[in-house]
C-alpha cells in the first residue's frame, strides 16, 4: 500500500514536472505570429513605474498595431540590481528593460552588454545624456522624470510661524528652533528604510561641488576624501547637528518613509529631506496636499552658491542579447519612448514630479506646488547639479548603515566619514578603479 | 538533463517490478547513493567548487579578474567583521538553545493528556507555515517602540518598553526571539517525532515501578529522545549560525551595524555587486561553521552509536 | 507533578484526568503568543489602505475583505492564481522526489559503515553549511537546457534540501533495530523490498515531518524562484508579496491579505498531516 503510493506520486510529480512544466499565462495570451512581434519590457515594482511602464507599453501599441509589449517586474534596490546582472550576464534579459542611468548603468559593462541607440539623441536633455552614455554612445531612452534630493516643507506650518526659506545651514538651525518652539518636528527622519538617512549627505553635492569645483573628479581619483574635505564632511556633521539639538522627531529611529511622509502632510513635522519622487505617494496617502508642500535646496555654507542637487530619470535599454525582429521593434519602442508622445503617455499614466529629460516636453500646469519650486532652481543658471552617483562611479554601499549611526547618535560626524572612506575604498578597489 | 528526472521514474518502475532477480551483497547496496548524488554533485558540488574559484577573483558578473587572496585580506579587514563574529555566535547559542529546551518542555506537553492540545500544536505550528518575510513585517510592526502593540501592552501595566528593534543593545536579541518564536514549532514537531517513538513498554514499565513523572522525564524521555535532541540542536545551530533572512527582514543588520551578523555582512557586499567578495565571505563562514558543527557532529554521532 | 497511575496510552502523563490547571495556562499563554500577532495579519488584511498604513492593532473601521481580496487576486493579470500553481507543482514535485531519494542515502548511509561515510557525512553537512553560488548554478543548469525551466527549478530544490532531509532521516532511521534488517533478509528480501516495504513505512511519522517542513521551505522559498526561473508568467506566491511592498510604497492591507492567502495552502497541508501525527502516535511508531 505505502510503497505504491509512493511510487504513484513519484511517477505523478515527475510527469508533472516534465509536462506541465509552469501554469503559463491565464490572463491574456501571448499568441505570436502574422508578423506580430511580442517585447518584454522589466521595470522595477514601484506602483508608479508599472504604471508609467503599462501606459507606455498600451500607447506604444496603439500607434504600432504588430507590437505588443509585456510588463514583468523585479524588485527594486540591490536586490534588483543583482537580477539585472545576473540576468545580462546569463544572456536572459528581457527584450527592453528599465534600470537606473549614471553608475549603476555604468556597472552593466554596456559596451559588453547592451546595444546602442541613435536617432534620438539630438532630443535628449543633455544633462541625461551624460549619464546613459558609456565610450560617446548613447543607450537609453528616458523613463520618468528628474527628481531632486532636496527639503519637503509643509508650506502652512512656514506661514504661520512666518519663517522664510533658508538658503544657509545657519538659516536653517535658526528655523528649525522657531519651529521646536511651536511643538512641530522640525525635521522628520526615518530610519526604519535606511535609504532616506542619506539625503543630508547626497543631496548636499551640490554645496559640495559649488565649495570645491571638480570635487567629483578628485574623488574618482582617490584625491578627495569626506574625512578631509570640509565642504563634503558637512553633511555628515549636519547629520550629526539635528539629532545632537534634539530637532528630529521621537520616533526616527523606526519610522518608514509613508509615516514620515505622512507627518508632513499633516504639519506634525515641517520640514523632511527626501527625493522628490516621493510626493507622488504623498499626494495618493493624503489627498489635498499638492499645493501645501513646497520644496527647497539642501542649505549650505554659502547662500549664494545654494542649488539643487538632481538625479537624472532612470532609461529603457535594450540588451545585447535582443536581436532579429525584436531588435528592429525594440529601437522603435524605444524611440518612442524617447519622444513627445512618449512624454504625454507617462504624464497621462502617472503625475510628474519633476521635468521629462525630453528636449520640448513641457510639465502641465496642474503639477504641485513642490514641482514648480523645483522647476525653479533647474531654470535657474548654475541653480543645480547633478547627484554625485552620476558623476563618479564611487559609492560605498554602507553609506545608509554609517548615516544611520550617525543620525542616531551612535557615532560622531567624523568618525562616520572615515568609516565612511574606508567603505568606499573597498568599492572603489573591487571595481578595479586607478589609484586605489 | 532530463535523464535525471528519467533516472528516477525508471527506478521507481523496476521498483514496481518487484527486485527479483537481483542479488545484492550487502542489504545496505552503495547504488542507493547514486540518484541523489547525482543530482547533488551536478547541481551543488560543482557550483560550489567553481564559487571557489571566483573567490579569488574580482568577479563582475560579466568578467573575472584573477587577484589571488586579496578578496580575504579586504574580509578580513571588514570593519563590520569582528563584531559580525560576535554577534554571529550570540544569536546561534541563544536561539538554539532556547529552541532545545521550548521545542522539548512544548513537545512533552503537547504529547501529554491536555485540553485543546490539537489547537495548541496547530497554534505553535503555526508560524513555522508563514513566509519570513511575513513574520518579519508583522513583528516589526508589533515591536515599533512608539506604536507598536508590545509596548502600548506594556504601558498598561506601567512598563517603559525599549525600542526593541532600535535600540542598539536590544536588536539582536529581539531578532533572536522572533527566530525562536518562528522556529520552535519545527523543534517542537521533531521532538514529537522522537517522543512518540519511544516504545510504550518502557514507561508501562516505569509505572510498575512506580516512578514519578520527573523520573519518566529524566530517565525515558531524555536519554531516549536523544537523536532528536542532536538533530534540533545540529539544525538550529547550523540555521543560527548562517541564519540571515530574518534578520535582514527585520532589521538589515541595524541600526547601523548593531544587529550585522557574517551572514548578513557577506550578504551586503553580494548586494553591492562585489561578487568575488562575497564568495570569499562565504568561505570564510564555511570555514567557522565547519569548525564549530563537525567536531559537535563526530561528538554527537559518537554518542548515537553509544546508545 | 505528581504521579498517577493510569491506563492512557499517552507516553508521557499517565493521569485519568486532563491536567485542567496546565491546559488554562497553555492556552491563555498561546492566546497571547502565538493568536495575537495572527489576529494582527488577520485584521490588516480587511482595513482601508488608509486605516492600514497606520499599523495598528484596531478595529477595522470598514471591513473590505472582498474588496482587498479581489484586488490581491487581480494584481497583475491574475498573476496569484499563475503562482498558486506554480508553486503546488514545485512543492510536490521536489518534496516528493526529495524524500525517497534522501531516505535512501539516509538508510545505507546510517546501516553501512564504509570508507565511504565520512566523506558522504561531510558533504551531507557541508549542503547545510554552505550558502548556494547562484551565478554557477545557472552556468550548470544552461549546459543542461534546464535554465528558466519548472524540472531545473525542481532539481534545485531538491539538491538543496537533501542535506536537512538526510539529516533527519538518519536520525531517525538509527532508532529502528537492525533485527528487523536482519529478518526482512533471511525472509529473502533484497535491498529494495526491504528498503520500500520494512523501513519506509516505518519511518512515517518523520516522512510527515520532513514533508511538512520542506513543503513550507519550498512553498515559502522566493530567492531560488528568482533568479533560477525568473519571469513574471513563472512567478511563485512569495513573488506576489512584491506587487504590494515596495521600496518607496506599500499598501499594507493587500500586502497583508497576500500573507494571509498564501499562507492558507501550508496551513491545510499541515492541519491534515497533523491528525496523521496524532494517529502515529496511537499506532505506535516503532513495533516490534
Amino acid at each position: 500500500m505505502k510503497r505504491r503510493t509512493i511510487a504513484i506520486s513519484v511517477l505523478a510529480a515527475t510527469a508533472m514536472a516534465l509536462g506541465a512544466c509552469s501554469a503559463g499565462s491565464l490572463g491574456s495570451s501571448d499568441d505570436e505570429g502574422g508578423g506580430k512581434v511580442t517585447l518584454s519590457f522589466l521595470t522595477d515594482n514601484q506602483p508608479e513605474t508599472v504604471k508609467i511602464a503599462e501606459g507606455l507599453a498600451k500607447d506604444f501599441t496603439a500607434k504600432n498595431p504588430d507590437i505588443t509589449i509585456k510588463v514583468e517586474t523585479r524588485p527594486q534596490g540591490t536586490e534588483g540590481d543583482n537580477i539585472v546582472k545576473t540576468r545580462l550576464s546569463t544572456g536572459d534579459m528581457t527584450d527592453v528593460f528599465q534600470y537606473n542611468t549614471g553608475s549603476l548603468f555604468q556597472a552593466l559593462a554596456p559596451a559588453k552588454n547592451l546595444t546602442a541607440v541613435d536617432g534620438f539623441t539630438d532630443r535628449l536633455d543633455e544633462n541625461f545624456a551624460k549619464t546613459v552614455t558609456a565610450d560617446s554612445k548613447v543607450y537609453g531612452a528616458p523613463f520618468g522624470n528628474f527628481m531632486a534630493g532636496a527639503i519637503l516643507y509643509n508650506k502652512d506650518v512656514y506661514a504661520k510661524l512666518g519663517l522664510q526659506v533658508p538658503k544657509t545651514w545657519d538659516d536653517f538651525m535658526a528655523n528649525n528652533a522657531k519651529i521646536k518652539a511651536s511643538g512641530v518636528d522640525p525635521v522628520i527622519q526615518t530610519y526604519g528604510e535606511t535609504w532616506t538617512s542619506q539625503l543630508f549627505i547626497l543631496g548636499d553635492y551640490h554645496n559640495v561641488e559649488a565649495a570645491e569645483p571638480g570635487w567629483a573628479d578628485k574623488y574618482t581619483k582617490n584625491q578627495a576624501k569626506y574625512a578631509t574635505s570640509p565642504a563634503a564632511l558637512a553633511g555628515f556633521q549636519h547629520l550629526q547637528q539635528v539629532h545632537d539639538e534634539g530637532y528630529i522627531n521621537k520616533d526616527f529611529a523606526s519610522a518608514k518613509l509613508t509615516d514620515g511622509l505622512n507627518k508632513l502632510a499633516k504639519g506634525e513635522g515641517a520640514q523632511y529631506p527626501i527625493l522628490s519622487a516621493m510626493l507622488s505617494q504623498l499626494i495618493a496617502d493624503n489627498p489635498g496636499t499638492e499645493n501645501k508642500i513646497g520644496l527647497f535646496a539642501i542649505p549650505g555654507s554659502d547662500a549664494a552658491k545654494n542649488g539643487l542637487t538632481v538625479w537624472s530619470p532612470s532609461a529603457v535599454y535594450m540588451p545585447s542579447s535582443t536581436t532579429g525582429d525584436k531588435a528592429e521593434a525594440a529601437k522603435k519602442f524605444l524611440d518612442f519612448v524617447a519622444s513627445a508622445d512618449g512624454c504625454a503617455s507617462q504624464a497621462a499614466a502617472s503625475q510628474p514630479t519633476g521635468p521629462f529629460a525630453v528636449k520640448g516636453c513641457k510639465v502641465p500646469d496642474t503639477v504641485p506646488q513642490a514641482v514648480k519650486d523645483m522647476q525653479a532652481y533647474i531654470d535657474q543658471q548654475g541653480g543645480s547639479s547633478l547627484a554625485l552617483e552620476f558623476l563618479s562611479p564611487v559609492k560605498g554601499p554602507a553609506l545608509e548603515q554609517i548615516c544611520v549611526e550617525v543620525g542616531s547618535g551612535i557615532r560622531k560626524a567624523d568618525a562616520g566619514a572615515k568609516l565612511y572612506d574606508e567603505d568606499v575604498k573597498k568599492q572603489a578597489q573591487q571595481l578595479g578603479l586607478e589609484g586605489w | 538533463m532530463t535523464t535525471l528526472i528519467e533516472k528516477s521514474s525508471a527506478r521507481s518502475r523496476s521498483r514496481a517490478a518487484g527486485p527479483a532477480g537481483k542479488r545484492a551483497k550487502s542489504p545496505y547496496p552503495h547504488w542507493f547513493y547514486l540518484p541523489a548524488a547525482v543530482v547533488y554533485a551536478v547541481l551543488f558540488i560543482v557550483p560550489t567548487v567553481t564559487s571557489f574559484y571566483f573567490s579569488m577573483t574580482r568577479w563582475t558578473l560579466f568578467d573575472s579578474k584573477f587577484i589571488g587572496f586579496d578578496n580575504y585580506v579586504t574580509f578580513f579587514q571588514e570593519p563590520a567583521l569582528v563584531s559580525g563574529l560576535t554577534h554571529t555566535i550570540v544569536y546561534a547559542v541563544v536561539t538554539s538553545g532556547l529552541k532545545v529546551v521550548l521545542g522539548l518542555l512544548l513537545a512533552i506537553l503537547l504529547t501529554s493528556q491536555i485540553i485543546g492540545r490539537g489547537y495548541l500544536r496547530s497554534v505553535v505550528f503555526f508560524p513555522v507555515l508563514v513566509s519570513t518575510i511575513g513574520v518579519g513585517l508583522t513583528f516589526t510592526i508589533l515591536m515599533d517602540p512608539e506604536q507598536g502593540l508590545i509596548n502600548e501592552s506594556l504601558a498598561l501595566i506601567g512598563i517603559d518598553g525599549p525600542g526593541w528593534l532600535t535600540d542598539p543593545s536590544y536588536a539582536l536579541l529581539s531578532v533572536a526571539l522572533v527566530d525562536v518564536w518562528k522556529g520552535v514549532g519545527l523543534a517542537t514537531l521533531i521532538y514529537i517525532a522522537g517522543i512518540v517513538s519511544i516504545p510504550q513498554e518502557y514507561f508501562e514499565a516505569a509505572r510498575v515501578d512506580g516512578a514519578s513523572s520527573w523520573q519518566n522525564f529524566w530517565r525515558i524521555i531524555l536519554p531516549l529522545a536523544r537523536p532528536a535532541t542532536f538533530t534540533v540542536i545540529l539544525l538550529s545551530l547550523i540555521g543560527g549560525l548562517r541564519s540571515f533572512d530574518l534578520i535582514w527582514a527585520m532589521t538589515r543588520g541595524g541600526p547601523g551595524f548593531t544587529s550585522d551578523v557574517i551572514a548578513s555582512v557577506i550578504y551586503k557586499q553580494y548586494q553591492a555587486g562585489f561578487y568575488g567578495l562575497s564568495t570569499a565571505g562565504n568561505v570564510v563562514l564555511f570555514l567557522l561553521v565547519t569548525a564549530i558543527i563537525f567536531p559537535l557532529s563526530r561528538y554527537l554521532n559518537k554518542k548515537e552509536v553509544d546508545l | 507533578m505528581t504521579a498517577v497511575a493510569s491506563s492512557t496510552p499517552s507516553p508521557v502523563s499517565r493521569r485519568p484526568r486532563k491536567n485542567l490547571v496546565l491546559s488554562v495556562v497553555a492556552i491563555l499563554l498561546s492566546v497571547v503568543v502565538f493568536l495575537v500577532p495572527f489576529a494582527f495579519i488577520l485584521l490588516t488584511a480587511v482595513k482601508s489602505r488608509q486605516q492600514a498604513s497606520r499599523l495598528d492593532f484596531s478595529w477595522p473601521t470598514q471591513f473590505q475583505f472582498v474588496q482587498n481580496f479581489l484586488d490581491v487576486v487581480q494584481a497583475r493579470d491574475y498573476m496569484l492564481i499563475i503562482a498558486f500553481i506554480n508553486s503546488t507543482i514545485l512543492t510536490v514535485a521536489s518534496v516528493s522526489i526529495l524524500v525517497v531519494l534522501s531516505a535512501m542515502v539516509a538508510f545505507v548511509l546510517q546501516r553501512r559503515r564504509t570508507r565511504w561515510t565520512g566523506l558522504i557525512n561531510f558533504l551531507v553537512l557541508s549542503g547545510l553549511i554552505i550558502p548556494p553560488a547562484v551565478v554557477p548554478t545557472i552556468w550548470v543548469l544552461e549546459k543542461f537546457g534546464l535554465f528558466r525551466t519548472m524540472p531545473g527549478l525542481i532539481l534545485v530544490e531538491v539538491a538543496f534540501g537533501l542535506s536537512f532531509c538526510v539529516l533527519l532521516f538518519r536520525a531517525f532511521i538509527a532508532t529502528i533495530p537492525r533485527e528487523l534488517d536482519e529478518a526482512a533478509v533471511i525472509d529473502g528480501a533484497g535491498p529494495l523490498r526491504l528498503f520500500f516495504r520494512v523501513i519506509l513505512p516505518l519511518l512515517r511519522s518523520v516522512i510527515i515531518t520532513v514533508v511538512v517542513v520542506q513543503s513550507v521551505t519550498i512553498f515559502n522559498d522566493f530567492v531560488n524562484p528568482l533568479y533560477f526561473l525568473p519571469g513574471d508568467q513563472n512567478a511563485t506566491v512569495q513573488l506576489t508579496l512584491y506587487n504590494f511592498s515596495s521600496a518607496y510604497s506599500t499598501q499594507y492591507n493587500l500586502l497583508f491579505m497576500d500573507i494571509l492567502l498564501i499562507t492558507i495552502p501550508p496551513l491545510i497541508m499541515f492541519l491534515f498531516f497533523n491528525k496523521r501525527i496524532v494517529a502515529g502516535m496511537t499506532a505506535g511508531a516503532v513495533k516490534g
